[in-house]
């Protein structure tokens, strides 16, 4: 009880203090909360599915099968792979953050995982069609073909920045999640 | 579109119930708890969005990005798209119609690549992954390249 306390903690301050500002300010907090409600709906839509697979690619995948083909020395193959799966996610982008916990759990390489983050983030093929419908094919294609190299170039930079030591650290942490 | 991933899941679930019963309960515990060891930090973040978003109507964010604000308004938009948490399916027709209420192709263009890339409010939850340092030089390159990508599809939008 303690531990869940401890846990929510946060929540606990944030819900607190949004109940003092709506003693003096009502309509703000009532818009607060409907809007809080609206994004919980999306949560609550996009999220299951993506853990659920998630939880099936942990059992059913196996580290060999996953670091033989993502992990070090995977090349050209496993940028690739990484960019095509960041790329067919739907859903935000905290929702990939679950997805390279089990990717560092299976091995694979720490650009890749860095790679597969700025996918999902940029280079969404079912938002993409979203994208020219709204803002036109000429907006949508010249983003995109700038964002491909984009991703690839900030997760090399990345992986640059980070020490063997600290890659080792997160891959270990991630085992937590 | 959710109703492709909730298929595919659906469909992938029911193989692995066949083929074993019990590595599919394992996969289902699995989601549970990396579900539930995220889900106080959601919540904090989905009520700081909402606050946000209240405090940031659109009438307010036409104001800092119209097409005569220059690279001020590109920067503005771009801080603007790394603070706010909206889904693309609702961002791409808010930034159509921003477009039409007057905003600039670059300006739209870099609050739509930070949008995506950027997540100040999400900042807590990617640090618990990737650690502190790492996510802060993350979030600053896409900050920076949301600029380039500003300048190019300003570029292109011209010539076309």
């Amino acid at each position: 009880m303690k531990k869940l306390f401890r846990r929510y903690r946060n929540l606990v301050i944030v819900l607190a203090v949004l109940a003092v500002v709506s003693y003096f300010n009502m309509e703000f907090a009532a818009s607060v909360f409907s809007i809080s409600k609206i994004q919980v709906k999306e949560m609550m839509l996009v999220i299951p599915p993506i853990f659920i697979l998630l939880g099936l690619l942990d059992v059913w995948i196996s580290k060999e099968t996953m670091s033989y083909h993502m992990g070090e020395g995977s090349g050209l193959k496993g940028i690739l792979l990484a960019l095509l799966i960041g790329s067919a996610a739907a859903g935000p982008l905290y929702g990939a953050f679950p997805v390279a916990a089990v990717f560092m759990k299976k091995g694979v390489k720490f650009s890749n995982v860095l790679i597969f983050i700025g996918a999902w983030s940029t280079t969404k093929i079912p938002m993409f069609l979203f994208e020219i419908a709204a803002l036109g094919p000429a907006f949508a294609v010249t983003r995109l073909l700038i964002d491909i190299p984009g991703v690839i170039i900030i997760a090399q930079l990345l992986s640059l920045t980070v020490s063997k030591k600290e890659v080792d650290r997160l891959y270990e942490n991630a085992q937590n999640f | 579109m959710d109703i492709v991933l909730y298929g595919a899941t659906a469909i992938l679930l029911g193989i692995s119930f066949m083929k074993d019963k019990s590595k599919t309960r394992k996969a289902l515990h699995k989601a549970w708890k990396s579900f539930e060891n995220i889900l106080p930090q959601f919540l904090v973040v989905l009520i700081f969005v909402a606050v946000l978003l209240t405090v940031m109507d659109s009438e307010m964010i036409m104001k800092i990005i119209g097409s005569d604000s220059g690279w001020v308004g590109v920067l503005s938009a771009a801080i603007v798209g790394a603070v706010t948490l909206i889904p693309g399916f609702v961002a791409f027709p808010t930034a159509a119609m921003l477009l039409e209420g007057g905003a600039g192709y670059m300006q739209i263009a870099a609050f739509i690549s930070t949008l995506m890339m950027v997540g100040i409010v999400t900042l807590p939850v990617e640090m618990s992954y990737f650690g502190r340092r790492l996510t802060i030089y993350r979030n600053i390159l896409a900050f920076v390249f949301s600029f380039l990508v500003a300048f190019i599809i300003g570029q292109v939008v011209t010539i076309l």
